[in-house]
Protein backbone atom coordinates (compact mmCIF):
# COMPACT_ATOMS: atom_id res chain seq x y z
CA UNK A 1 0.00 0.00 0.00
CA UNK A 2 2.87 2.31 0.83
CA UNK A 3 4.54 1.49 -2.48
CA UNK A 4 1.33 2.22 -4.34
CA UNK A 5 0.92 5.54 -2.54
CA UNK A 6 4.48 6.64 -3.33
CA UNK A 7 3.99 5.57 -6.96
CA UNK A 8 0.84 7.66 -7.19
CA UNK A 9 2.70 10.55 -5.60
CA UNK A 10 5.49 10.17 -8.17
CA UNK A 11 2.88 10.14 -10.95
CA UNK A 12 1.38 13.32 -9.55
CA UNK A 13 4.86 14.88 -9.52
CA UNK A 14 5.27 14.01 -13.19
CA UNK A 15 1.92 15.66 -13.95
CA UNK A 16 3.07 18.73 -12.05
CA UNK A 17 6.33 18.88 -14.01
CA UNK A 18 4.76 18.38 -17.42
CA UNK A 19 2.02 20.98 -16.99
CA UNK A 20 4.42 23.33 -15.15
CA UNK A 21 2.19 23.57 -12.09
CA UNK A 22 5.42 22.83 -10.18
CA UNK A 23 6.39 26.43 -10.90
CA UNK A 24 3.10 28.07 -10.00
CA UNK A 25 2.24 29.93 -6.84
CA UNK A 26 -0.35 28.22 -4.57
CA UNK A 27 -3.34 30.28 -5.70
CA UNK A 28 -2.44 29.60 -9.35
CA UNK A 29 -2.26 25.90 -8.56
CA UNK A 30 -5.72 26.01 -6.97
CA UNK A 31 -7.11 27.74 -10.04
CA UNK A 32 -5.40 25.33 -12.45
CA UNK A 33 -6.38 22.16 -10.60
CA UNK A 34 -9.99 23.23 -10.13
CA UNK A 35 -10.24 24.02 -13.86
CA UNK A 36 -8.67 20.64 -14.69
CA UNK A 37 -10.97 18.75 -12.32
CA UNK A 38 -14.03 20.56 -13.68
CA UNK A 39 -13.11 19.66 -17.27
CA UNK A 40 -12.28 16.08 -16.30
CA UNK A 41 -15.58 15.75 -14.43
CA UNK A 42 -17.55 17.00 -17.42
CA UNK A 43 -15.74 14.60 -19.71
CA UNK A 44 -16.47 11.65 -17.42
CA UNK A 45 -20.15 12.62 -17.19
CA UNK A 46 -20.45 12.90 -20.97
CA UNK A 47 -18.66 9.61 -21.42
CA UNK A 48 -20.96 7.94 -18.88
CA UNK A 49 -24.13 9.15 -20.62
CA UNK A 50 -22.83 8.33 -24.09
CA UNK A 51 -21.49 4.92 -23.26
CA UNK A 52 -24.55 3.89 -21.25
CA UNK A 53 -26.88 4.90 -24.08
CA UNK A 54 -24.93 3.06 -26.76
CA UNK A 55 -24.45 -0.01 -24.58
CA UNK A 56 -28.17 -0.29 -23.93
CA UNK A 57 -28.84 -0.04 -27.66
CA UNK A 58 -26.22 -2.66 -28.40
CA UNK A 59 -27.69 -5.07 -25.80
CA UNK A 60 -31.20 -4.73 -27.24
CA UNK A 61 -29.84 -5.58 -30.69
CA UNK A 62 -28.08 -8.59 -29.30
CA UNK A 63 -31.21 -9.87 -27.49
CA UNK A 64 -33.26 -9.61 -30.65
CA UNK A 65 -30.70 -11.61 -32.64
CA UNK A 66 -30.78 -14.35 -30.04
CA UNK A 67 -34.39 -15.08 -30.86
CA UNK A 68 -36.21 -12.95 -28.31
CA UNK A 69 -38.02 -10.54 -30.53
CA UNK A 70 -38.69 -7.38 -28.69
CA UNK A 71 -41.72 -5.30 -29.54
CA UNK A 72 -40.09 -1.94 -29.83
CA UNK A 73 -39.42 0.48 -32.62
CA UNK A 74 -35.72 -0.18 -32.57
CA UNK A 75 -35.98 -3.85 -33.47
CA UNK A 76 -34.16 -4.67 -36.67
CA UNK A 77 -35.19 -8.30 -37.07
CA UNK A 78 -37.80 -8.84 -39.74
CA UNK B 1 25.21 2.89 -34.09
CA UNK B 2 27.27 6.02 -34.52
CA UNK B 3 27.96 6.91 -38.08
CA UNK B 4 31.72 7.17 -38.34
CA UNK B 5 32.94 9.40 -41.12
CA UNK B 6 36.13 8.52 -42.98
CA UNK B 7 36.10 11.11 -45.68
CA UNK B 8 38.66 9.72 -48.09
CA UNK B 9 41.55 10.15 -45.68
CA UNK B 10 40.85 13.73 -44.56
CA UNK B 11 40.11 12.49 -41.08
CA UNK B 12 42.84 10.55 -39.30
CA UNK B 13 40.54 9.46 -36.47
CA UNK B 14 36.81 8.64 -36.24
CA UNK B 15 34.54 11.65 -35.90
CA UNK B 16 31.64 10.60 -33.66
CA UNK B 17 29.03 13.23 -33.38
CA UNK B 18 25.38 12.68 -32.59
CA UNK B 19 22.34 14.86 -32.03
CA UNK B 20 19.46 12.57 -31.18
CA UNK B 21 16.12 13.80 -32.39
CA UNK B 22 13.55 15.09 -29.91
CA UNK B 23 10.96 12.37 -29.22
CA UNK B 24 7.57 13.48 -30.52
CA UNK B 25 5.72 12.98 -27.23
CA UNK B 26 8.31 15.04 -25.35
CA UNK B 27 8.04 17.87 -27.87
CA UNK B 28 4.23 17.89 -27.60
CA UNK B 29 4.34 17.89 -23.80
CA UNK B 30 6.91 20.70 -23.82
CA UNK B 31 4.58 22.81 -25.93
CA UNK B 32 1.72 21.95 -23.52
CA UNK B 33 3.84 23.18 -20.62
CA UNK B 34 4.75 26.40 -22.42
CA UNK B 35 1.09 26.87 -23.38
CA UNK B 36 -0.08 26.63 -19.77
CA UNK B 37 2.63 29.03 -18.62
CA UNK B 38 1.75 31.49 -21.41
CA UNK B 39 -1.92 31.45 -20.37
CA UNK B 40 -0.99 32.09 -16.77
CA UNK B 41 1.39 34.80 -18.00
CA UNK B 42 -1.48 36.59 -19.72
CA UNK B 43 -3.60 36.24 -16.55
CA UNK B 44 -0.86 37.72 -14.39
CA UNK B 45 -0.24 40.57 -16.84
CA UNK B 46 -3.97 41.32 -16.81
CA UNK B 47 -3.99 41.39 -13.02
CA UNK B 48 -0.92 43.60 -12.94
CA UNK B 49 -2.44 46.04 -15.39
CA UNK B 50 -5.74 46.28 -13.50
CA UNK B 51 -3.88 46.71 -10.21
CA UNK B 52 -5.32 43.50 -8.68
CA UNK B 53 -1.74 42.40 -8.09
CA UNK B 54 1.30 44.49 -7.16
CA UNK B 55 3.56 45.10 -10.14
CA UNK B 56 7.15 44.32 -9.25
CA UNK B 57 8.84 44.53 -12.61
CA UNK B 58 9.82 47.60 -14.57
CA UNK B 59 7.00 49.47 -16.27
CA UNK B 60 6.64 52.86 -17.86
CA UNK B 61 5.75 55.82 -15.70
CA UNK B 62 2.13 57.04 -15.50
CA UNK B 63 2.86 59.98 -17.84
CA UNK B 64 4.37 57.65 -20.43
CA UNK B 65 1.51 55.15 -20.63
CA UNK B 66 0.33 56.69 -23.91
CA UNK B 67 3.74 56.46 -25.57
CA UNK B 68 4.96 53.54 -27.67
CA UNK B 69 4.97 50.60 -25.24
CA UNK B 70 8.37 49.42 -24.10
CA UNK B 71 7.71 46.07 -22.47
CA UNK B 72 5.21 44.37 -24.72
CA UNK B 73 7.49 42.23 -26.88
CA UNK B 74 8.01 38.51 -26.40
CA UNK B 75 11.36 38.82 -24.60
CA UNK B 76 9.88 40.97 -21.86
CA UNK B 77 6.81 38.74 -21.55
CA UNK B 78 9.09 35.71 -21.26
CA UNK B 79 11.24 37.55 -18.73
CA UNK B 80 8.53 38.52 -16.30
CA UNK B 81 6.36 35.42 -16.56
CA UNK B 82 8.60 32.46 -17.29
CA UNK B 83 12.16 33.43 -16.38
CA UNK B 84 11.15 34.89 -13.01
CA UNK B 85 9.71 31.55 -11.89
CA UNK B 86 12.99 29.68 -12.31
CA UNK B 87 15.40 32.54 -11.72
CA UNK B 88 16.94 31.00 -8.62
CA UNK B 89 19.01 28.60 -10.75
CA UNK B 90 21.12 31.46 -12.14
CA UNK B 91 23.33 34.19 -10.73
CA UNK B 92 24.12 32.07 -7.70
CA UNK B 93 26.85 33.80 -5.70
CA UNK B 94 29.92 31.69 -5.03
CA UNK B 95 32.41 32.56 -2.36
CA UNK B 96 35.48 30.49 -3.06
CA UNK B 97 37.77 29.71 -5.99
CA UNK B 98 35.75 27.92 -8.74
CA UNK B 99 37.80 24.73 -8.73
CA UNK B 100 36.51 21.17 -8.67
CA UNK B 101 34.55 22.01 -5.51
CA UNK B 102 33.08 25.37 -4.70
CA UNK B 103 31.33 27.14 -1.82
CA UNK B 104 28.07 28.89 -2.44
CA UNK B 105 26.10 31.40 -0.44
CA UNK B 106 22.65 30.14 0.41
CA UNK B 107 19.77 32.39 -0.53
CA UNK B 108 16.01 32.17 -0.23
CA UNK B 109 13.18 34.07 -1.79
CA UNK B 110 9.95 34.81 0.00
CA UNK B 111 8.16 36.42 -2.92
CA UNK B 112 8.70 33.83 -5.63
CA UNK B 113 12.08 34.96 -6.95
CA UNK B 114 11.42 38.69 -7.25
CA UNK B 115 13.84 39.41 -4.40
CA UNK B 116 16.41 37.23 -2.67
CA UNK B 117 17.76 37.35 0.86
CA UNK B 118 20.86 35.60 2.13
CA UNK B 119 20.38 33.30 5.08
CA UNK B 120 24.02 33.81 6.02
CA UNK B 121 24.87 30.14 5.65
CA UNK B 122 27.54 29.04 3.20
CA UNK B 123 27.01 25.69 1.46
CA UNK B 124 30.46 24.12 1.35
CA UNK B 125 32.08 21.72 -1.11
CA UNK B 126 29.58 21.68 -3.90
CA UNK B 127 30.89 19.61 -6.82
CA UNK B 128 31.33 22.17 -9.55
CA UNK B 129 30.07 20.90 -12.90
CA UNK B 130 29.51 24.32 -14.41
CA UNK B 131 32.79 26.26 -14.41
CA UNK B 132 34.92 26.42 -17.55
CA UNK B 133 37.84 24.96 -15.70
CA UNK B 134 38.93 22.39 -18.25
CA UNK B 135 42.50 21.86 -17.07
CA UNK B 136 41.94 22.71 -13.44
CA UNK B 137 44.09 25.85 -13.33
CA UNK B 138 41.54 27.72 -11.19
CA UNK B 139 43.46 27.15 -7.98
CA UNK B 140 44.30 29.21 -4.96
CA UNK B 141 47.56 27.41 -4.22
CA UNK B 142 50.26 26.10 -6.54
CA UNK B 143 52.92 27.32 -8.92
CA UNK B 144 50.60 29.61 -10.90
CA UNK B 145 49.26 31.32 -7.83
CA UNK B 146 52.73 31.89 -6.36
CA UNK B 147 54.06 33.35 -9.58
CA UNK B 148 51.01 35.61 -9.91
CA UNK B 149 51.40 36.79 -6.30
CA UNK B 150 55.07 37.62 -6.92
CA UNK B 151 54.22 39.62 -10.05
CA UNK B 152 51.41 41.36 -8.17
CA UNK B 153 53.89 42.57 -5.54
CA UNK B 154 56.23 43.68 -8.34
CA UNK B 155 53.92 45.35 -10.86
CA UNK B 156 50.70 46.01 -8.94
CA UNK B 157 47.27 45.20 -10.29
CA UNK B 158 46.41 48.08 -12.60
CA UNK B 159 48.01 49.05 -15.90
CA UNK B 160 46.26 52.40 -16.32
CA UNK B 161 46.76 52.69 -20.03
CA UNK B 162 46.09 51.12 -23.41
CA UNK B 163 48.51 48.94 -25.37
CA UNK B 164 49.37 51.69 -27.79
CA UNK B 165 50.08 54.32 -25.15
CA UNK B 166 51.83 53.41 -21.91
CA UNK B 167 50.32 49.98 -21.21
CA UNK B 168 52.71 47.74 -23.13
CA UNK B 169 54.58 45.86 -20.42
CA UNK B 170 57.48 43.49 -20.98
CA UNK B 171 55.20 40.82 -19.50
CA UNK B 172 52.85 41.29 -22.46
CA UNK B 173 55.70 40.81 -24.94
CA UNK B 174 56.82 37.68 -23.09
CA UNK B 175 53.27 36.34 -23.09
CA UNK B 176 52.80 36.95 -26.80
CA UNK B 177 56.02 35.21 -27.76
CA UNK B 178 55.05 32.27 -25.53
CA UNK B 179 51.54 32.02 -26.98
CA UNK B 180 52.94 32.13 -30.55
CA UNK B 181 55.32 29.31 -29.71
CA UNK B 182 52.53 27.31 -28.00
CA UNK B 183 50.23 27.55 -31.02
CA UNK B 184 52.90 27.08 -33.66
CA UNK B 185 52.25 30.40 -35.41
CA UNK B 186 54.56 33.25 -36.29
CA UNK B 187 53.19 35.86 -33.95
CA UNK B 188 50.36 36.49 -31.49
CA UNK B 189 48.69 39.33 -29.66
CA UNK B 190 46.84 39.22 -26.35
CA UNK B 191 43.84 41.32 -25.28
CA UNK B 192 42.23 41.96 -21.92
CA UNK B 193 38.81 40.47 -22.68
CA UNK B 194 37.83 37.47 -24.78
CA UNK B 195 34.51 38.91 -25.98
CA UNK B 196 36.25 42.14 -26.98
CA UNK B 197 38.90 40.18 -28.90
CA UNK B 198 36.24 38.91 -31.29
CA UNK B 199 33.98 41.91 -31.48
CA UNK B 200 36.76 44.46 -31.87
CA UNK B 201 39.08 42.63 -34.24
CA UNK B 202 36.71 41.30 -36.88
CA UNK B 203 35.83 44.90 -37.89
CA UNK B 204 39.55 45.56 -38.30
CA UNK B 205 39.96 42.58 -40.63
CA UNK B 206 36.92 42.87 -42.90
CA UNK B 207 34.78 45.76 -44.05
CA UNK B 208 32.18 46.68 -46.65
CA UNK B 209 32.50 44.71 -49.86
CA UNK B 210 33.68 41.59 -48.01
CA UNK B 211 31.68 38.47 -47.32
CA UNK B 212 31.43 36.71 -43.98
CA UNK B 213 30.22 33.11 -43.88
CA UNK B 214 29.33 32.34 -40.32
CA UNK B 215 28.04 29.19 -38.68
CA UNK B 216 24.44 29.12 -37.50
CA UNK B 217 25.35 28.67 -33.85
CA UNK B 218 28.23 31.09 -33.51
CA UNK B 219 28.79 32.92 -30.28
CA UNK B 220 27.39 36.41 -29.67
CA UNK B 221 30.87 37.95 -29.81
CA UNK B 222 31.44 36.65 -33.35
CA UNK B 223 27.99 37.80 -34.44
CA UNK B 224 28.54 41.24 -32.94
CA UNK B 225 31.96 41.58 -34.57
CA UNK B 226 30.56 40.50 -37.94
CA UNK B 227 27.69 42.99 -37.72
CA UNK B 228 29.94 45.84 -36.60
CA UNK B 229 32.26 45.30 -39.54
CA UNK B 230 29.65 46.21 -42.15
CA UNK B 231 30.40 43.21 -44.35
CA UNK B 232 27.68 41.04 -45.90
CA UNK B 233 26.89 38.09 -43.64
CA UNK B 234 25.61 34.74 -44.85
CA UNK B 235 24.82 31.88 -42.50
CA UNK B 236 25.45 28.21 -43.20
CA UNK B 237 23.87 25.35 -41.30
CA UNK B 238 25.63 24.18 -38.20
CA UNK B 239 28.74 22.16 -39.09
CA UNK B 240 27.24 21.35 -42.47
CA UNK B 241 29.96 21.33 -45.10
CA UNK B 242 27.58 20.92 -48.03
CA UNK B 243 25.77 24.10 -47.02
CA UNK B 244 29.08 25.95 -46.69
CA UNK B 245 30.26 24.75 -50.09
CA UNK B 246 27.01 25.85 -51.70
CA UNK B 247 27.38 29.32 -50.23
CA UNK B 248 30.99 29.53 -51.35
CA UNK B 249 30.09 28.48 -54.89
CA UNK B 250 27.29 31.04 -55.04
CA UNK B 251 29.60 33.72 -53.72
CA UNK B 252 32.30 33.04 -56.31
CA UNK B 253 29.88 32.65 -59.21
CA UNK B 254 27.56 35.57 -58.52
CA UNK B 255 29.82 38.01 -56.69
CA UNK B 256 28.44 41.03 -54.85
CA UNK B 257 24.64 41.40 -54.94
CA UNK B 258 24.01 44.34 -57.22
CA UNK B 259 27.22 45.07 -59.09
CA UNK B 260 28.34 41.44 -59.59
CA UNK B 261 31.91 42.42 -58.75
CA UNK B 262 34.03 39.76 -57.02
CA UNK B 263 34.09 39.90 -53.24
CA UNK B 264 37.13 41.62 -51.77
CA UNK B 265 37.56 38.95 -49.10
CA UNK B 266 35.62 35.91 -48.02
CA UNK B 267 36.00 35.08 -44.32
CA UNK B 268 34.66 31.87 -42.79
CA UNK B 269 33.88 32.17 -39.06
CA UNK B 270 33.81 28.92 -37.10
CA UNK B 271 34.40 27.87 -33.53
CA UNK B 272 36.53 24.99 -32.27
CA UNK B 273 33.96 23.63 -29.83
CA UNK B 274 30.45 25.03 -29.79
CA UNK B 275 29.61 25.44 -26.14
CA UNK B 276 25.85 24.92 -26.33
CA UNK B 277 25.98 21.80 -28.49
CA UNK B 278 29.27 20.24 -27.54
CA UNK B 279 30.10 19.70 -31.19
CA UNK B 280 33.53 20.03 -32.75
CA UNK B 281 33.99 21.81 -36.08
CA UNK B 282 34.86 19.67 -39.11
CA UNK B 283 38.16 21.40 -39.52
CA UNK B 284 39.80 19.20 -42.24
CA UNK B 285 36.82 19.76 -44.53
CA UNK B 286 36.65 23.49 -43.79
CA UNK B 287 40.35 23.85 -44.61
CA UNK B 288 39.95 21.84 -47.82
CA UNK B 289 37.05 24.11 -48.87
CA UNK B 290 38.95 27.24 -47.90
CA UNK B 291 41.88 26.25 -50.09
CA UNK B 292 39.68 25.25 -53.00
CA UNK B 293 37.70 28.50 -53.04
CA UNK B 294 40.54 30.79 -51.88
CA UNK B 295 38.94 32.26 -48.78
CA UNK B 296 40.16 33.00 -45.27
CA UNK B 297 39.43 31.12 -42.05
CA UNK B 298 38.86 32.63 -38.60
CA UNK B 299 38.86 29.93 -35.96
CA UNK B 300 37.57 30.78 -32.49
CA UNK B 301 39.11 28.25 -30.12
CA UNK B 302 37.56 29.63 -26.95
CA UNK B 303 36.56 26.25 -25.56
CA UNK B 304 38.93 23.97 -27.42
CA UNK B 305 42.37 25.44 -26.66
CA UNK B 306 43.92 23.39 -23.89
CA UNK B 307 41.02 20.95 -23.94
CA UNK B 308 41.57 19.06 -27.20
CA UNK B 309 44.59 17.49 -28.76
CA UNK B 310 47.18 15.13 -27.29
CA UNK B 311 49.24 17.98 -25.88
CA UNK B 312 46.44 20.48 -25.39
CA UNK B 313 47.15 22.70 -28.38
CA UNK B 314 43.57 22.82 -29.55
CA UNK B 315 41.43 21.59 -32.36
CA UNK B 316 44.15 22.00 -35.02
CA UNK B 317 46.32 19.48 -33.22
CA UNK B 318 43.31 17.25 -32.51
CA UNK B 319 42.84 16.73 -36.26
CA UNK B 320 46.57 16.58 -36.96
CA UNK B 321 46.58 19.63 -39.22
CA UNK B 322 49.09 22.40 -39.61
CA UNK B 323 48.43 25.72 -37.86
CA UNK B 324 49.59 27.55 -40.99
CA UNK B 325 46.38 26.54 -42.75
CA UNK B 326 44.26 28.61 -40.39
CA UNK B 327 44.61 32.29 -41.20
CA UNK B 328 43.43 33.76 -37.91
CA UNK B 329 43.59 31.59 -34.80
CA UNK B 330 41.70 33.22 -31.97
CA UNK B 331 41.22 31.89 -28.47
CA UNK B 332 40.56 32.89 -24.91
CA UNK B 333 42.50 32.41 -21.72
CA UNK B 334 39.36 32.21 -19.62
CA UNK B 335 38.56 28.55 -20.06
CA UNK B 336 41.61 26.34 -19.87
CA UNK B 337 44.18 28.69 -18.39
CA UNK B 338 42.28 29.99 -15.38
CA UNK B 339 42.74 33.65 -16.25
CA UNK B 340 40.90 36.23 -18.36
CA UNK B 341 41.48 37.61 -21.80
CA UNK B 342 41.87 36.55 -25.40
CA UNK B 343 44.51 36.23 -28.06
CA UNK B 344 44.82 36.23 -31.83
CA UNK B 345 47.60 34.31 -33.58
CA UNK B 346 48.67 34.25 -37.19
CA UNK B 347 51.24 35.54 -39.62
CA UNK B 348 53.53 38.36 -38.54
CA UNK B 349 52.06 40.87 -41.03
CA UNK B 350 48.55 40.18 -39.78
CA UNK B 351 49.42 40.67 -36.12
CA UNK B 352 51.46 43.82 -36.83
CA UNK B 353 48.45 45.19 -38.70
CA UNK B 354 46.18 44.36 -35.75
CA UNK B 355 48.55 46.03 -33.32
CA UNK B 356 47.99 49.27 -35.17
CA UNK B 357 44.41 49.05 -36.37
CA UNK B 358 42.50 47.02 -33.78
CA UNK B 359 40.00 48.93 -31.64
CA UNK B 360 40.95 46.85 -28.65
CA UNK B 361 44.62 47.77 -28.92
CA UNK B 362 43.88 51.45 -29.34
CA UNK B 363 41.18 51.97 -26.73
CA UNK B 364 41.02 49.08 -24.28
CA UNK B 365 43.17 48.82 -21.21
CA UNK B 366 45.75 46.09 -21.51
CA UNK B 367 45.83 42.96 -19.41
CA UNK B 368 46.61 43.12 -15.72
CA UNK B 369 50.11 41.78 -14.83
CA UNK B 370 49.11 39.03 -12.32
CA UNK B 371 46.66 37.66 -14.90
CA UNK B 372 49.43 37.68 -17.51
CA UNK B 373 51.71 35.80 -15.16
CA UNK B 374 48.99 33.21 -14.45
CA UNK B 375 48.69 32.59 -18.19
CA UNK B 376 52.46 32.39 -18.67
CA UNK B 377 52.82 29.87 -15.87
CA UNK B 378 49.90 27.75 -17.00
CA UNK B 379 51.04 27.69 -20.65
CA UNK B 380 54.54 26.67 -19.57
CA UNK B 381 52.98 23.98 -17.39
CA UNK B 382 50.94 22.60 -20.29
CA UNK B 383 53.94 22.63 -22.61
CA UNK B 384 56.03 20.88 -19.98
CA UNK B 385 58.65 23.63 -19.83
CA UNK B 386 58.47 24.00 -16.07
CA UNK B 387 60.17 20.65 -15.74
CA UNK B 388 57.19 18.57 -14.58
CA UNK B 389 54.68 16.39 -16.38
CA UNK B 390 51.76 18.01 -14.58
CA UNK B 391 50.44 19.65 -17.74
CA UNK B 392 50.51 16.49 -19.80
CA UNK B 393 48.87 14.55 -16.96
CA UNK B 394 46.08 17.13 -16.79
CA UNK B 395 45.38 16.98 -20.52
CA UNK B 396 45.17 13.21 -20.37
CA UNK B 397 43.01 13.29 -17.24
CA UNK B 398 40.58 15.62 -18.98
CA UNK B 399 40.33 13.30 -21.98
CA UNK B 400 39.72 10.30 -19.71
CA UNK B 401 37.11 12.17 -17.67
CA UNK B 402 35.35 13.25 -20.86
CA UNK B 403 35.14 9.74 -22.29
CA UNK B 404 34.07 8.17 -19.01
CA UNK B 405 31.42 10.75 -18.18
CA UNK B 406 29.88 10.76 -21.63
CA UNK B 407 29.84 6.97 -21.85
CA UNK B 408 28.18 6.60 -18.46
CA UNK B 409 25.52 9.23 -19.19
CA UNK B 410 24.69 7.65 -22.53
CA UNK B 411 24.40 4.23 -20.90
CA UNK B 412 21.99 5.63 -18.34
CA UNK B 413 19.70 6.69 -21.15
CA UNK B 414 19.92 10.48 -21.26
CA UNK B 415 19.99 12.38 -24.53
CA UNK B 416 23.47 13.87 -24.81
CA UNK B 417 24.41 16.14 -27.70
CA UNK B 418 27.75 16.61 -29.31
CA UNK B 419 31.02 14.96 -30.13
CA UNK B 420 32.48 12.09 -28.11
CA UNK B 421 35.65 14.04 -27.32
CA UNK B 422 34.31 17.39 -26.27
CA UNK B 423 34.47 18.22 -22.55
CA UNK B 424 31.23 20.21 -22.84
CA UNK B 425 28.33 17.81 -22.20
CA UNK B 426 24.79 19.09 -22.84
CA UNK B 427 22.05 16.93 -21.33
CA UNK B 428 18.62 17.59 -22.78
CA UNK B 429 15.79 18.59 -20.46
CA UNK B 430 13.18 20.03 -22.89
CA UNK B 431 10.38 20.95 -20.47
CA UNK B 432 10.42 24.31 -18.70
CA UNK B 433 9.46 22.98 -15.27
CA UNK B 434 12.29 20.47 -15.45
CA UNK B 435 14.82 23.27 -15.98
CA UNK B 436 14.01 24.75 -12.58
CA UNK B 437 13.51 21.35 -10.96
CA UNK B 438 16.85 19.99 -12.22
CA UNK B 439 18.82 22.98 -10.96
CA UNK B 440 17.16 22.87 -7.54
CA UNK B 441 17.37 19.10 -7.06
CA UNK B 442 21.04 19.01 -8.01
CA UNK B 443 21.79 21.82 -5.57
CA UNK B 444 19.96 19.91 -2.81
CA UNK B 445 22.34 17.01 -3.52
CA UNK B 446 25.37 19.33 -3.40
CA UNK B 447 26.17 19.47 -7.11
CA UNK B 448 26.26 22.76 -8.96
CA UNK B 449 25.11 22.64 -12.57
CA UNK B 450 24.34 25.23 -15.20
CA UNK B 451 20.93 24.91 -16.87
CA UNK B 452 20.24 26.77 -20.07
CA UNK B 453 16.95 27.71 -21.65
CA UNK B 454 15.61 30.23 -24.12
CA UNK B 455 17.08 32.54 -25.51
CA UNK B 456 20.46 30.84 -25.45
CA UNK B 457 18.93 27.71 -26.99
CA UNK B 458 15.84 27.09 -29.15
CA UNK B 459 12.71 27.31 -27.02
CA UNK B 460 11.93 23.62 -26.71
CA UNK B 461 15.53 22.42 -26.52
CA UNK B 462 16.54 23.51 -23.06
CA UNK B 463 19.45 21.64 -21.53
CA UNK B 464 21.78 21.25 -18.60
CA UNK B 465 25.38 21.81 -19.58
CA UNK B 466 28.18 20.03 -17.72
CA UNK B 467 31.76 21.27 -18.11
CA UNK B 468 34.27 18.62 -17.17
CA UNK B 469 37.56 19.42 -15.60
CA UNK B 470 40.92 17.75 -15.14
CA UNK B 471 40.52 18.62 -11.46
CA UNK B 472 37.56 16.25 -11.13
CA UNK B 473 38.67 12.94 -9.67
CA UNK B 474 36.91 9.72 -10.56
CA UNK B 475 35.20 9.64 -7.15
CA UNK B 476 33.73 13.09 -7.74
CA UNK B 477 32.48 12.05 -11.17
CA UNK B 478 30.99 8.86 -9.73
CA UNK B 479 29.17 10.82 -7.02
CA UNK B 480 27.91 13.29 -9.61
CA UNK B 481 26.79 10.47 -11.92
CA UNK B 482 24.95 8.72 -9.10
CA UNK B 483 23.07 11.91 -8.25
CA UNK B 484 22.32 12.63 -11.90
CA UNK B 485 20.94 9.11 -12.21
CA UNK B 486 18.70 9.64 -9.20
CA UNK B 487 17.46 13.00 -10.38
CA UNK B 488 16.97 11.59 -13.88
CA UNK B 489 14.70 8.87 -12.49
CA UNK B 490 12.85 11.32 -10.26
CA UNK B 491 12.20 13.80 -13.07
CA UNK B 492 11.90 11.22 -15.90
CA UNK B 493 14.72 12.68 -17.98
CA UNK B 494 15.86 9.47 -19.65
CA UNK B 495 14.35 10.14 -23.04
CA UNK B 496 16.88 8.36 -25.22
CA UNK B 497 15.59 5.60 -27.44
CA UNK B 498 19.13 4.44 -28.23
CA UNK B 499 18.53 5.07 -31.87
CA UNK B 500 21.28 7.49 -32.75
CA UNK B 501 20.67 9.30 -36.02
CA UNK B 502 23.43 8.71 -38.57
CA UNK B 503 25.00 11.86 -39.94
CA UNK B 504 24.27 12.97 -43.47
CA UNK B 505 27.03 11.68 -45.70
CA UNK B 506 25.58 12.26 -49.12
CA UNK B 507 25.43 15.39 -51.27
CA UNK B 508 23.27 18.20 -50.01
CA UNK B 509 20.63 19.29 -52.50
CA UNK B 510 17.54 21.44 -52.34
CA UNK B 511 15.29 18.56 -51.31
CA UNK B 512 17.09 17.62 -48.11
CA UNK B 513 16.44 19.89 -45.20
CA UNK B 514 16.78 17.59 -42.21
CA UNK B 515 19.56 15.34 -41.17
CA UNK B 516 17.00 12.71 -40.28
CA UNK B 517 15.61 11.92 -43.71
CA UNK B 518 16.27 8.49 -45.14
Amino acid sequence: MDVKRSYLYWLFCQFELITCSYLMEPWEKVLFYSFNLAVAGLLLYTAYICVAFHLSLAFQLLWSFLGNPRENALSVVK
Amino acid sequence: INHIVHNGGLYKRPFNEAFEETPMLVAVLTYVGYGVLTLFGYLRDFMRQWKIEKCQNATEREEQKDFVPLYQDFENFYNRNLYMRIRDSWNRPICSVPGAKVDMMERVSHDYNWTFTYTGRVIKDIINMGSYNYLGFAQKAGACQEAAAKVLSQYGAGVCSTRQEMGNLDKHEELEKLVARFLGVESAMAYGMGFATNSMNIPALVGKGCLILSDELNHASLVLGARLSGATIRIFKHNNMQSLEKLLKDAIVHGQPRTRRPWKKILILVEGIYSMEGSIVRLPEVIALKKKYKSYLYLDEAHSIGALGPSGRGVVEYFGLSPEDVDVMMGTFTKSFGAAGGYIGGKKELIDYLRTYSHSAAYATSMSPPVVEQIITSVKCIMGEDGTTVGEARVQQLAENTRYFRRRLKEMGFIIYGNEDSPVVPLMLYMPAKIGAFGREMLKRNIGVVVVGFPATPIIESRARFCLSAAHTKEMLDTALKEINEVGDLLQLKYSRRRLVPLLDRPFDETTYEETED
